[in-house]
């Protein structure tokens, strides 16, 4: 029984370690962004604290095991009649309290970090992006540059980016995980999804919502670049690109999967975004855009 | 003409369907002509589709159970191996579709449920010493509805095409204009079959637990399955309709394009969502209640002890069915909710662990000055307390909804409610059937291949599972038919596949368990081969019709009323054996539900004048019921006396 017993406690040994020995490769723990940054924060806190409550468990459990086992005692034994005890229930409710009551503070605190300006970045007017998505593409708008681009997207570094999502079909999902945690793209809403890189870098995103055949190759690639370097390409398309068209987007609408591509000018001007606003709690600004 | 059979052709066939369709249907004429052959309509009509006794339906839903397990499974391995090397053209993305939508909603609609409806139905009345459930007949059309429901979901694989969306079914992708075979309609349709049945379920036992205690049961002397059973119903009670009015709605909108959760006219995806985890949620409490309810039988069982604080074990339950109706929008925590929404169902979510939590620790302080002997049972119970733990506390993990936003939709998750499902769900619904295959068949299950088995399922469960905890905080995003080498997943997806594969060996191990016991196991067994506590196993083995000639009284008992009576010498059966009155089976019930599967059917493709044939069918049988005359019938006294002489001389309680 004890070998089995190890043999169980050496596999979440293992995996806790293979975790642990990860921890500044696997992707969502190798954050880029501020966002990023507060969830691996996060999940290791968790890690932790969860690990010490599995550890915990199974050691009672081992000892339990060990201690009373049927073999170990003598034919006679009668065991009591044991209804329970004030004190030991008490600390088995109490314990649990206490930690859920941490967590919740923690979980409030990253909520309203999560859902803001990233932290350091509060005083820079964020770069405003519209991200929506199409079977089985990303289109990515730059109201402010003029630009469209499709299922890549450039970011200047070290500046707030509001990626504002919706979808020209079923319910996707953005995630861009070293920059932070995914938000869904709906088509009926637009909601916000609050980013920063702090360098320079290059990242890949994707659509993690199930929607359809396509899905698994509904991904992107993501560039922070420099302010400087990403006027230059601003610019640069601004000089190279094609105007996108309505017939052309409609095109591009049309369902599969499509390379990268570059456009001046948006889309927002012909097929405008959903006017319903899934708004942040205090960023209730523009409800008169209601229909 | 053609156009007509059109409809009913696979919209994306494969060598793998064809083999499956061959399969069926050389499968289906074996069976009729074994049927046939040993004359065994008349048999099984008599004594099986007709039956109103509690515990023969309890066993077809056990066979359904076993049965859709294997399904379920075969698609589980499918995708596995899709998986198992990046870039595998073994599936192509339709078709993974449509196996892991089927996967999800085989596992747990018509795996699962069955299994503990199983386990409402053989236990609750032995337990709480009655003769039968509250309403036998409302029983059989209950399983029959859920049979057809589940008869109807299978056969989609083969006659117009799986549904593909996922067993969540988020609209708009479920509506028509992005899933364009009638896939979704036999969803919607099936589930809500079978989901009428389940809602009976609930209404049954709830009034047979409220109003057929033996005397002297009071509540706080149930014992603890039954107070899971009384508490899972009464979630489904509540949480079930929920599921007929999101279920009506979708049928709608796929059938009569009404706009409810479409992308135009003022549809609303995000109300589809909540609709469906109002249920969903719930709806796992519905399944791992029960299962709770059992591992506390086995723990205390073979740790030969009383549970370790029943009342505080009661308790915790009841919190857990309140909160699980308060946590759902943990589901969609990435849907744009806002900080403040998300705060609270993080902090409701979280509260949910603790009464878990108690129960984990109530287990553990069972054992405590305990004779702990390790059965088959037990060791299921055993190997449960540490993955279900490790289950829960991801489960606080994805809780977080700040840090949720990194796990959800990905293989994180996915480890996550399989580490709570199959620990908790699956173990305890194996560990309750060796535990009572004996009441039920009368001959115990091999010992060393019962052990055997657990220890190669929990291995193969860890290399399955816990690896895509892994990759999930890799990135690796779930329900994705395949990946690229690049994403350096394929090696852990590699070792998940060979647990899968060990997994596999493990449920064929159990097949071959029950074979190997029912050629070798002896038959001279008592009818308390466990040395058990509970009512159930005060009377004979096999159980005799009326499960107890005399009805227990156990006013002078605890909640462990026959422990009591072999330690204590407590009377459990005062008075002397009088007329039993019993319920007559009824056809009727079934006639209705193969009326219900073809009004199903044809409304799944909109064939309308069928679909009448159906509903009248269905109205006609009400009507009928409503006429008949059906007052049952009487065992006389000395009838069950003579019984009762016959299993004595048997060698059986008492
Ligand atoms: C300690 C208690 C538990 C907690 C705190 C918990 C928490 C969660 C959370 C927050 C999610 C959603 C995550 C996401 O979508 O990103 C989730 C998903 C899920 N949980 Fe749990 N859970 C618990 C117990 C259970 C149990 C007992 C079961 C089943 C018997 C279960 C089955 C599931 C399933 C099936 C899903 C996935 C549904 C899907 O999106 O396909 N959970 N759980
Ligand atoms: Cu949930």
């Amino acid at each position: 029984m004890k070998n089995l017993k190890a043999t169980l406690l050496s596999f979440i040994g293992l995996s806790a370690v293979l975790l642990a020995g990860c921890n500044d490769k696997l992707t969502v723990l190798d954050p880029k962004g501020p966002q990023a940054q507060r969830q691996a924060d996060d999940t290791m806190l968790l890690i932790t604290l969860m690990g010490g409550i599995v550890i915990t468990v199974v050691a009672i459990l081992i000892f339990m095991l060990f201690k009373y086992r049927a073999s170990k005692q003598s034919a006679d034994y009668e065991p009591p009649h044991i209804h329970g005890h004030w004190l030991v229930e008490t600390i088995m409710i109490g314990i649990p309290v206490i930690i859920v009551i941490f967590l919740s503070v923690v979980s409030v605190k990253s909520n309203y970090i999560v859902e803001n300006v990233p932290e350091g970045y509060e005083d820079q007017e964020p770069l405003v992006i519209y991200a929506s998505s199409s079977d089985w593409k990303w289109h990515f708008s730059y109201p402010e540059q003029g630009i469209e681009t499709v299922n890549y997207v450039y970011i200047p570094a070290n500046r707030p980016v509001e990626f504002k999502l919706y979808s020209f079909g079923p319910i996707t999902s953005f995630w861009i995980p070293q920059l932070g945690g995914q938000k869904y793209a709906m088509s009926d809403m637009v909601t916000t999804l609050h980013l920063a890189a702090d360098n320079p870098g290059e990242f890949w995103g994707r659509n993690a919502n199930f929607s359809g055949r396509g899905t698994a190759e509904n991904i992107f690639d993501v560039k922070a670049m420099t302010a400087k370097e990403f006027d230059e390409w601003v610019t640069e398309v601004h000089e190279t690109a094609d105007p996108i068209t309505e017939e052309k987007f409609d095109e591009l609408l049309e369902p599969g999967h499509l390379g990268k591509s570059t456009y001046t000018g948006t889309h927002l001007e012909f097929s405008p975004a959903p006017h319903h606003e899934h708004h942040d709690d205090e960023a209730a600004e523009d409800h008169s855009s209601h229909e | 003409m053609k156009e007509f059979f059109a409809q009913f052709a696979i919209p994306h066939p494969s060598l793998l369907i064809y083999i499956a369709m061959a399969s069926i249907v050389f499968g289906t004429i074996a069976l009729v002509a074994v049927v046939t052959y040993f004359k065994l309509w008349g048999y099984l009509w008599r004594e099986w589709i007709t039956t109103v006794d509690h515990k023969k339906i309890g066993i077809m839903y056990l066979i359904t159970a076993l049965v859709m397990l294997f399904r379920g499974g075969v698609d589980a391995v499918m995708l596995r191996m899709q998986l198992a090397v990046p870039e595998n053209t073994f599936l192509e993305a339709q078709h993974y579709n449509e196996v892991f939508t089927t996967h999800g909603v085989v596992m747990i609609l018509f795996m699962a449920m069955p299994f503990i409806t199983f386990f409402f139905n053989f236990l609750v009345p032995l337990q709480i010493g009655a003769r039968d459930v509250a309403f036998p007949r409302l029983n059989n059309l209950a399983f029959w509805l859920f049979f057809m429901g589940m008869g109807l979901f299978n056969i989609s694989f083969v006659i117009g095409g799986s549904p593909d969306s996922g067993w969540t079914s988020y609209f708009p992708l479920a509506g028509n204009e992005f899933s364009t075979s009638v896939g979704t309609n036999y969803y919607m349709i099936a589930l809500q079959i079978a989901g009428l049945g389940t809602l009976m379920t609930g209404i049954n036992f709830i009034t047979t637990i409220m109003k057929m205690r033996a005397p002297g049961m009071t509540l706080f002397k149930m014992p603890m399955f039954t107070w899971s059973a009384l508490i899972a119903n009464l979630i489904i009670v509540f949480a079930f309709p929920v599921l007929t009015v999101a279920l009506a709605m979708g049928t709608m909108d796929r059938l009569f394009a009404t706009n409810f959760f479409t992308t135009v006219n003022g549809g609303m995806d995000m109300l589809w969502a909540n609709l469906f985890w109002v249920w969903g949620h719930p709806e796992v409490y519905i399944l791992i209640l029960p299962a709770f309810g059992i591992f506390s039988e086995v723990i205390s069982t073979f740790a030969r002890r009383n549970l370790y604080g029943y009342t505080s074990m009661v308790w915790s339950m009841i919190v857990i069915s309140v909160f699980s109706f308060a946590v759902w929008t943990h589901h969609f925590f990435t849907m744009g909710q806002g900080a403040f929404t998300n705060s609270i169902f993080s902090i409701t979510t979280m509260a949910i662990a603790i009464p878990t939590g108690v129960k984990i620790f109530n287990w553990l302080f069972t054992l405590y000055k305990g004779k702990i002997e390790m059965t088959t049972p037990m060791l299921y119970a055993m190997h449960f307390i540490p993955l279900f733990t490790l289950g829960g506390v991801t489960g606080v993990m994805l809780a977080m909804s700040a840090a949720d936003y990194q796990y959800h939709n990905t293989m994180f998750l996915v480890a996550h409610f399989h580490n709570v499902i199959i620990p908790g769900v699956v173990y305890a619904m194996l560990a309750g059937l060796t535990f009572y295959w004996p009441k039920m068949f009368g001959f115990m299950l091999n010992e060393k291949i019962g052990k055997a088995t657990v220890w190669v399922m929990s291995i193969g469960f860890v290399l399955a599972f816990i690896p895509m905890y892994i990759t999930g905080l890799d990135g690796q995003a779930r329900r994705m038919y395949t990946y690229s080498d690049a994403t350096g997943f394929s090696f852990l997806n590699m070792v998940s596949f060979v647990g899968a594969g060990i997994m596999t060996v493990s449920f064929i191990m159990i097949v071959w368990n029950i074979w190997y016991s029912f050629k070798n196991s002896p038959r001279d067994i008592s009818s308390d081969p466990w040395n058990a506590r509970g009512l159930e196993w005060a009377t004979h083995t096999p159980i005799p019709h009326y499960n107890f000639a005399i009805t227990p009284d156990v006013t002078d008992a605890s909640e462990e009323a026959f422990w009591d009576s072999k330690k204590k010498g407590t009377q459990l059966f005062k008075g002397k054996i009088e007329d039993i009155h019993m319920p007559n089976n009824s056809g009727q019930t079934f006639v209705m539900s193969v009326f219900f599967f073809i009004a199903g059917f044809a409304f799944v493709f909109s064939m309308w004048y069928l679909a009448i044939f159906g509903l009248i069918g269905i109205l006609a049988c009400m009507a009928y019921r409503s006429l008949e005359d059906d007052h049952g019938y009487h065992i006389h006294a000395h009838e069950v006396e003579e019984d009762e002489k016959k299993h004595a001389q048997k060698g059986g309680a008492k």
